[in-house]
Parts: structure tokens; sequence; C-alpha cells
């Protein structure tokens, strides 16, 4: 499935390649087997030393990764009876974000998502999962659809932005987003928010205005791209590493920052490298958070999604 | 040689003192048609030119003067200062570029929020100041609009914010990005309250501004010729890598595609700011101003020319 290789990942992929190979060569023999898992213990105390002094330019490549699962590879991980809907009922449908109602072990969910394509001519459907205002016209829809009925409301982050184009422009991109950050805070159901891969600014947090905010551990949030950042502030888009770093914009960040709630671990190498284990911990740590919210009343939810983002930002006094 | 070199000894001096002749700032040249306008005069005219009806920047202090009755002005929330919450540095350090906006651009930050009238009418109100890092939205700016909505509730009255940004503040990174979220949650209180909220879209208007309360009025009105959109053109035309539409993103663009209600002139905007404050309240109209010199009979001065066509 390894369309991409990043470069710090490519001395673990050759090793593996190498461990590979030898179990082939070796035909099962018992001599061979003690130094097939002696390579590979060492693949993977690589790995992990690797993975853990991973730069933040390196972060944002991760969480761009091709071959990084999205929306639709967690909904068919971890959910049941998927039924995607669609639409804005106004101008068209968005396959940019996908949403719809399924099940979370017990618990009828809203999931809705930006989604990415696998390849170019998924891509181009998909819009590179950059939404246009009728996608997030939809996700209101959805929204309003399952507070109606009283189911919570998960969305997976995932975009680098929303898409900045003319027609877009037309039908009021700014208008949709920002209505969406308004419903969103006085949604009187249960929300939360996982951020899978890329947090591209407005477009992200369009989807992001949510009781818990989650994200994977090398998943990465900000207000800009590092290139756009580096192409306004540096005037050289080149400097988009130091715009990585300076942006302060990985999964630890946003702990620290106060912005993120948890942290969900991968597997070791990224979700990419080990999905099963990573979407296990993505549905426990989902359904852990839905049973603390749906402890609260309507009301007390309300009102602690409000100091949430309330609280959220940096003052100094003269 | 000579010759040369004294006709250009001479020359220089002479173009030096031409452009030092008129004193900086005394006349203005509006960059639409050309028109040089002493500037007192346009000043006055609130910056629009008298000849092609443009539409110049505006500085903050006269834009609220232009917009609050006089002597009703009261600024608050002056104390907040913005930090450096992420140890930002470019090419050069944030605290760095907030001490050079605050020499060119005064004290405090990229918004100035507040209470005062507008044409009679109370209200909370708030007005970027554009030429204050581009009226960037940061944690400071975050927390007073949010703040000129929630005193909007504690007062009730109706909120009132002028906006001109280029959008979220990068140097605050994501923290900037949840003043988004921020903003637009308490503009729902105001929602759930019934009371009012009018958003008035000057230009530029673009980036997380406009794609948070910035578009979440009840009315959205925009001077005319405003930039209003959520990315900017220079990003859409890299992106979609052709040219825009002529017009594209303007007022009246926008009004076009049913994005704001009204394109309201600058000159107009405060007495239509404050008919329209009252229409939404149910309030009386403004009180007519007084007859210059009422009659001691108390007869109506009937020689008839109507000034309004009944409606």
């Amino acid at each position: 499935m390894s369309t991409k290789v990043l470069e710090f990942e490519r001395p673990i992929v050759e090793l593996e390649g190498k461990i590979k190979e030898l179990k082939h060569l070796s035909g099962g023999s018992q001599e061979m087997a003690a130094e097939i898992e002696r390579l590979e213990q060492k693949a993977r105390q690589l790995q992990r030393e690797r993975f853990a002094k991973l730069s933040p330019w390196e972060q944002v490549q991760l969480a761009k990764h091709p071959d990084r699962p999205y929306t639709l590879d967690y909904l068919g991980e971890i959910t049941t009876d998927f039924v995607e809907l669609r639409g804005d009922r106004a101008f068209a449908d968005d396959p940019a974000i996908v949403g719809g109602l399924c099940r979370l072990g017990e618990r009828v969910v809203m999931v809705i998502g930006h989604q990415k394509g696998r390849n170019t001519k998924e891509n181009l459907y998909r819009n590179f999962g950059m939404a246009r205002p009728e996608g997030y016209r939809k996700a209101q829809r959805l929204m309003r659809l399952a507070e109606q009925f009283g189911h919570p409301v998960i969305c997976f982050i995932d975009t680098a932005g929303a898409y900045p184009g003319i027609g877009a422009e037309e039908r009021g991109q700014s208008e949709a987003i920002a209505s969406s950050l308004e419903l969103m805070s006085v949604l009187r159901v249960p929300t939360l928010s996982l951020v899978i891969g890329e947090g591209g600014s407005g477009g992200a947090l369009a989807i992001g205005v949510t009781d818990r905010i989650l994200m994977l551990e090398h998943a990465v949030y900000s207000v800009i791209s590092p290139r756009g950042c580096a192409s306004i502030l540096w005037k050289d888009p080149e400097a988009e590493q130091a715009a990585a770093k300076q942006l302060r914009m990985t999964a630890l960040d946003l702990k620290t920052l106060g912005i993120c709630d948890e942290i969900i671990p991968e597997a070791v190498g990224g979700a990419h490298r080990g999905f099963t284990q990573t979407a296990a911990a993505v549905a426990e740590t989902l359904t852990r958070h839905l049973d603390e919210l749906f402890s609260l009343s309507v009301d007390a939810l309300l009102a602690a999604r409000y100091d949430k983002f309330r609280r959220i930002g940096h003052l100094e006094r003269a | 040689m000579a010759w040369w070199r004294r006709k250009k000894e001479a020359l220089e001096p002479d173009s030096a003192k031409s452009k030092n002749s008129i004193p900086k700032g005394l006349w203005s040249k509006c960059e639409s048609c050309g028109e040089i306008t002493y500037t007192d005069e346009l000043v006055a005219n609130l910056r629009v030119c008298p000849v092609c009806q443009h539409h110049a920047p505006m500085p903050t202090a006269e834009r609220i003067a232009a917009t609050v009755d006089e002597g009703t002005w009261q600024e608050l929330d002056q104390e907040l200062r913005s930090g450096d919450p992420l140890e930002f540095h470019d090419q050069q350090p944030y605290p760095d570029r907030l001490a050079r906006a605050m020499r060119s651009a005064g004290p405090g930050d990229a918004f100035l929020s507040g209470l005062g009238d507008v044409d009679g009418v109370p209200v909370s109100v708030g007005f970027f100041a554009f030429e204050f890092m581009g009226g960037s939205m940061g944690s400071v700016v975050g927390e007073k609009v949010t703040r000129v909505f929630e005193r909007a509730l504690e007062t009730q009255r109706p909120a009132l914010v002028l906006s001109a940004s280029g959008g979220a503040r990068m140097q605050e990174g994501v923290l900037s990005l949840m003043q988004m979220a921020k903003t637009s949650a308490a503009r729902a209180r105001l929602r759930e309250a019934k009371l009012p909220y009018i958003s008035v879209v000057l230009h530029p208007t673009t980036g997380g501004v406009a794609a948070s309360f910035a578009m979440l009025g009840d009315l959205v009105l925009a001077e005319p010729k405003a930039l209003v959109g959520f990315a900017g053109p220079r990003v859409i035309q890299q992106t979609i890598g052709q040219d825009l539409p002529k017009g594209f993103q303007r007022a009246e663009f926008l009004l076009e595609h049913g994005m704001v209600d009204r394109i309201v002139p600058r000159l107009e905007m405060k007495e239509q700011l404050g008919t329209l404050l009252r229409l939404m309240m149910g309030a009386p109209p403004r009180p007519v101003p007084p007859e210059p010199e009422p009659t001691d009979d108390g007869e109506p001065d009937g020689d008839g020319e109507p000034v309004a066509a009944p409606s």
C-alpha cells in the first residue's frame, strides 16, 4: 500500500524490507528465526527512537502522509451501519466532507469528516479534502439532524483548509464557516472532534467547535499552513520548516497550549503503519469521552463548551 | 562636461525643493481618480473623494468620531495588551512587531471596544484598527470582540462591530484561530437573547474575521467597493491559476451574490445604522430635529412643500 516513504521513514522501511527478504530466504528454519526476531526488535526500537524526536516539520509531513488513514478508513474500522447522507439541500453535495449516521459500539452517532482522496482521480473528486461552502452547509444540516434526534456528533478533521476558489467565494465561504462555528457552539448534544491528520485553519475549525478536541499523536492543527505563513512573514515559501516550528502546531503543542484535551497515541511509525491498533485506540477514546459528556445535563454541557472556548487566549495588561 | 555638470547640480536642489514646497499631508490625491483635494476638506467629507466617491482608508479615531455620537464614546478594555505566548520569531520577534505597531498606531491593539450612542441609539460597539498589524485578530482582539457581545448582553444593548482585518494573527498561531470560535460562541448568545447585531464590513475584511462574527450579523452592511472574502485574491489566483473576474470579492459582488444586506456609503452609514437599529428593536423613529423658529401662534407653517412622500 505504501506509495511514498518519507526521509525519516526510510531506514526503518529498508530494515523491514531486509527482514522480509530474510524470512523468505530462511524458509522457516529454526536458527534463522532467532536472528529475524532480533532484527524485528531492532527495527521497532529504531522506529520508536526516531519517532520520539520528530521535528515539527517532520510531524507536518507525517500528518499529510499519503498513506495516512482518512475519515472513511476509520469509519469502516470502528463503526457499524454507517450510512452516508449527502447534500446541503441548497446547491450541491460536496464530497470533500462526508457524513452520516452510524453506530459506535452501542451508541448511534452522527459522524462528519473531511475526506481526502487516495489517488489523483479520487482527489479530483474529493477536491483534496478542501471543502467548499456546500460542504460546511451539509455538515450543519447533519448536525441539526443529530440534535433533533439527540445523537452526539463526532467530527474527523483532516484538511489543508477550506477551498480558496471563485465559486467558493461566490457562494459565501466565509459565511458557511462562520455559521458552522456559531451552530456548533450551541448544539444541544455532546460533540467531539478528532484531528486525524491536518487541521488546516478555518476550514478545519468549522467542524471543530466541540466539547472535546482530540488529536492523533502525529496530527497537526494550525492557523495557517507553514508554507502560507512562510510566504507572508518570511516572504519566502521555502522557509516553511522554520514556520512549522514557530507556529507550534503539533499535538503536543496544542495540548500544552490548553486546546487539545487528549492525544491519542498512534502505532509506532504512525497510524498508516499500524492502523488496526490506532483505530482501536480511537474507538476507545471517543467512546470514553462520549460516556463522560452524556453524564452532563444539556445546560451544563453548553456552559462548559462556552467556557472552554471563552478561556482560550493569552492576555496581558498594560 | 562642465555644462552638463552645472545643469545636473541646478536640477537636483530644484526638484528637491519642489517636492518639499507643499507641506506633507496638506493635499491628498485620490488613489482612484487622481483628484487632488485639500486634506482638511477630505477629512470633513469622511475621506470620501468629492469627485468619484472613492472611499479612502479612514484612521480608526476618525471612524469612531464619524460613527458614535459626540460625547458618548466610552472606550473600555483599554488595558488589554498582547503577549507573546508562542515566543514567535519570524524575520523579527513578535514583541518587536507589536512595539512598532504601537508606536505608529497608538497603544492597545487592533480593536477598540466600548459603549456609545450611534445616531441616538445606545450600543455596545467595537472598531477594528486596520493600521495596527493589518487589523489582525489575536487573543486581545478576540477577547475584545467577545466582550462587545457579552457587554451587549449585560447592558441589553444591540451590538455593532465595524470590521477591517486581514484575518487571524499568525504570530499567536492556533490561539488566534480559536478566537474565531470564541467570538462566534459569544455572538450566538446574543442571538439567543434576541438582541440585534449589525456587522459592518469595511475594506478589507478577510480570513478568520470574515469567516466568523463579521459574517454573522443579523444584518451585514458593506462600504462601497470594500473587499470582503474568505481567501485573499492572491491566494485564490495562485490556487486556480487564472485571472480573477473584475470586481471579484468587492462589496457589489457580495451584494449580487446575496452575502450582504446593503452597501452603505460612508456619509450615510451612521444614519442608516440608527434607522436599522430602531427598526429592528421596534423603537420609534428618530426624533425630527426641532424647527429652527417655532411660531408663537402654533399654526403649522403650511406653505406646503412636502419634505418626503408619505410611505
